[in-house]
């Protein structure tokens, strides 16, 4: 079955890496999938966005059209991006910075206070990882063991990272499994 | 093992793993990734990396190396492209083999860095002077980006000829699982035509690249040229044939905007229409034996492709006879699946309007 | 006994340069080092568009004819591919310091390994005598009528002294106005070659010659005028720290 991703918020904070760990995860277990990022003209500061589409089938346009589930960590993408979520479709967005949050009663909403997480663990540039942990949580097209196969994987050059990383993958996890 | 990778970063891999050892560019998006990986891998793997002043230094270095033998590439977009233009018409007069990888983007002049499909005449049609031919290959998957550049510097040595590689912004942006070929080694001394020093064996003496003074008598060059390009639009033909035995509608399209006309022959089955697909690999040349087998029942052909106006539409006119041809340019923005059924409709109706 | 013709083997034919033209010397010249110094079966030449493509009618040995103005790119990368040949760039100033200009400019930066040899002649030659960027001032052509007007056209460009301004490994501008310049200029092109093929780096030769048709003058005038007129402008000399030595 289909699903379909978006990874969105500023330049910077890590949100083409978030997807590609996603895909990297669905690429290892040997699903089909397609990222793709958007391009722009600005390094950093303006908006970054991505989206992965994974399937058990070949799929056609790397575009998305309806998003299942949307990953935003600022204000600007949450606007952009929610008309385009489906119904029962899923909102996972860092509440540390996006404070203001509007209704959305036909959709499933996650809040993770990523920037919160990320400075109690001293991992400043983890909050990407701990909202893909949250993903994880809530979308069970992979068991939380095949995540961090993927982001090993990803990772394979930087194994000293390992340990942080993963940490704050649980702690974002747990936003949703846990209490 | 498969291995997830963008297409550009790939393709750049894939061009390695081919042998090639010179690459000569210059920055501009969307290929700029290939330049960075070559940069990266290229000088640790034998190979010679240079970022040169423009575009025009970096077909012109390629020529230099492609003289010598080695497996040469290099690649541009859009602007860029247009002035590889002048070296790809010289690298076919010296029928010099190179590659040229063009990741085309949106519009005319500057344009725009989104993607699009805008390169297709300056590609396929000879964007230089004095009316050459050059195999084009147009992948539409990050996989076809990996076959088809290894593909190209077979068939550029094989023919003595630059192929061009027409990718585009979505396939060398986008990231899909790929399987990498096993590497080549080229041997840049293998061929006699390379130039390494003048050879008492060579018939005279030395090697000149300039071949229209130097290896034909004056009444042999034009029948020269003509048979070159017959024996390639002969024996390079490339396509794909999606649902076509009983086709009427027959979509044709490449590269990106042919992975949303296959979702689309797939819906109008399933409405019972019957939609079938000519997919072009080459564009030139292009898959003229695919359309005189469809010519003979399709009842028309829709044209898609991510530009303003259509430019290989004008192609499948040619090729498709006297079948009506109909058009959709998608402009700015990937083809929509739905508005394919509704001009399929339109087609069956008699509402749309043949462009051809 | 008849006086016998002497002439490297490098050289075969019989060249169709006009009357008093600089080509056919700075071509020997380059003949003789390559034989001298023993690479005649390990030279590549990359010649211009211009006058200077006629020499793949004399000079035997591997030769590339480049696109205009790209001579550079495309023997930098030969030197990169093949670095333990002689390579070379045959140039007129219209292909190199004109449309050429960037590549040659990039060639110095990048400290490319061939040697680029630049005949200047002040105009474009096989065209018809147009005003060339080293055209003098005052100079009367076919696109500068009443001379060469540098309120409008600019003043003449020196190349040698562009080059200058980079790290190269050799640089020098000759002449083959008359015997003495000669000579010396063949040093220069022994030095370059010599230094590309031991140390390595760019080097370059440029070559001040006589256009006798294009200048409406006879042989013998033209070089007086090279005398007189042209080395004023365009000193002659090995480049060193920046200046004329």
């Amino acid at each position: 079955m289909l699903n379909q991703f978006i990874f969105a918020g500023f330049g910077g904070q890590g949100i083409l890496t978030a997807g590609l760990l996603l895909a990297n995860t669905a690429s290892v277990h040997g699903k089909e999938v397609i990222w793709m990022p958007s391009y722009g003209s600005e390094m950093r500061g303006g908006t970054a966005n991505c989206s992965v589409k994974i399937d058990d089938e070949m799929i056609s346009s790397p575009f998305i059209k309806k998003i299942d589930y949307l990953i935003v960590m600022n204000k600007p993408s949450l606007d952009k991006f929610l008309p385009q979520v489906r119904e029962g479709g899923t909102v996972i967005l860092n509440s540390s910075i996006i404070t203001e949050v509007p209704e959305m009663p036909k959709l499933q909403k996650i809040a993770v206070p990523a920037g919160e997480i990320c400075e109690k663990l001293k991992n400043e540039r983890g909050a990407n990882i701990c909202m893909l942990g949250a993903l994880a949580g809530c979308c069970e097209l992979f068991t939380r063991e095949e995540y961090e196969t993927g982001i090993k994987d990803y990772f394979s050059a930087k194994p000293q990272f390992h340990e942080g990383n993963m940490a704050v993958f649980e702690a974002g996890y747990q936003c949703v499994k846990g209490e | 093992m498969k291995k997830l990778m963008k297409g550009n970063n790939a393709l750049a891999e894939a061009a390695i793993l081919a042998g090639c050892r010179f690459f000569a560019g210059y920055p501009i998006t969307p290929q700029t990734e290939i330049l960075e990986y070559l940069a990266k891998h290229l000088p640790k793997r034998g190979g010679h990396f240079v970022q040169t002043e423009s575009e025009l230094a970096g077909i012109n270095m390629v020529m230099g190396a492609a003289a010598t033998g080695f497996r040469a590439m290099t690649s541009s977009a859009g602007p860029g492209f247009s002035l590889k233009q002048e070296g790809i018409s010289y690298l076919c007069s010296m029928e010099l083999p190179a590659v040229i990888v063009d990741v085309m983007r949106y519009g005319i002049g500057l344009g725009n860095i989104v993607l699009g499909q805008g390169d297709y005449f300056q590609a396929v049609k000879g964007g230089g002077h004095g009316g050459y031919k050059v195999p084009v290959y147009a992948p539409s998957s990050v996989q076809e980006n990996v076959d088809y550049i290894t593909m190209a510097f077979d068939t550029a040595e094989a023919y003595r000829t630059p192929v061009i590689l027409l990718s585009d912004g979505a396939i060398g942006q986008m990231a899909e699982s790929v399987e990498l070929p096993e590497a080549k080694e080229h041997d840049p001394d293998k061929y006699d035509w390379t130039l390494k020093g003048r050879d008492a064996a060579h018939p005279t003496g030395r090697k000149m690249t300039d071949r229209i003074y130097y290896d034909f008598a004056y009444s042999e060059y034009d029948p020269h040229i003509r048979e070159r390009y017959s024996k390639m639009e002969e024996e390079l033909q490339m396509w794909e044939e999606i649902e076509l035995a009983d086709a009427e509608v027959v979509l044709v399209s490449y590269g990106i905007s042919s992975r949303v006309c296959k979702e689309a022959v797939k819906l109008a089955r399933k409405k019972g229409w019957k939609a079938g697909m000519i997919r072009p690999i080459t564009l030139w040349p292009f898959p003229r034996k695919a359309f005189e087998k469809t010519n003979k029942m399709a009842k028309a052909y829709l044209s898609v492709e991510m530009n303003a106006c259509g430019q290989m539409v004008e192609d499948v006119a040619l090729y498709g006879r006297s079948v009506p041809v109909y058009s959709y340019p998608s402009g700015r923005v990937i083809a929509d699946p739905e508005v394919i059924l509704q001009k399929i409709e339109g087609i069956f109706q008699g509402t749309e309007k043949e462009v051809f | 006994m008849a006086a016998e013709r002497k002439a490297p083997s490098t050289i075969y034919g019989v060249n169709s340069f006009c009357p008093g033209c600089g080509h056919g010397i700075v071509i020997r010249l380059i003949a003789e080092v390559v034989e001298e110094m023993g690479l005649a079966e390990n030279a590549i030449g990359v010649l211009a568009v211009g006058c200077s493509c006629l020499t793949n009618r004399y000079l035997a040995l591997d030769l590339m004819q480049a696109a205009h103005g790209r001579a550079a790119a495309s023997a930098g990368a030969i030197k990169r591919c093949r670095p333990e040949k002689l390579i070379f760039t045959y140039q007129g100033d219209g292909d190199a310091a004109s449309i050429g200009i960037a590549e040659t400019l990039y060639s110095a930066q990048r400290n490319e390994g061939f040697t680029q040899i630049i005949v200047n002649n002040g105009v474009y030659g096989m065209t018809g005598g147009q005003m060339s960027p080293t055209t003098l001032v005052g100079q009367k052509t076919t696109t500068s009528v009443q001379g060469r007007d540098p309120e409008v056209m600019g003043m003449p460009l020196k190349i040698s002294e562009l080059i200058s301004s980079f790290d190269v490994a050799y640089l020098a501008r000759g002449s083959v106005h008359n015997a003495a310049s000669i000579r010396k200029t063949k040093k220069y092109i022994q030095k370059a070659f010599e230094t590309q093929m031991n140390q390595g780096g760019y080097t370059c030769v440029e070559v001040i010659s006589p256009c006798p048709t294009n200048w409406h003058l006879t042989p013998l005038q033209a070089v007086d005028r090279i005398e007189k007129e042209v080395l004023a402008y365009y000193p002659l000399g090995e480049f060193c720290e920046g200046g004329v030595r």
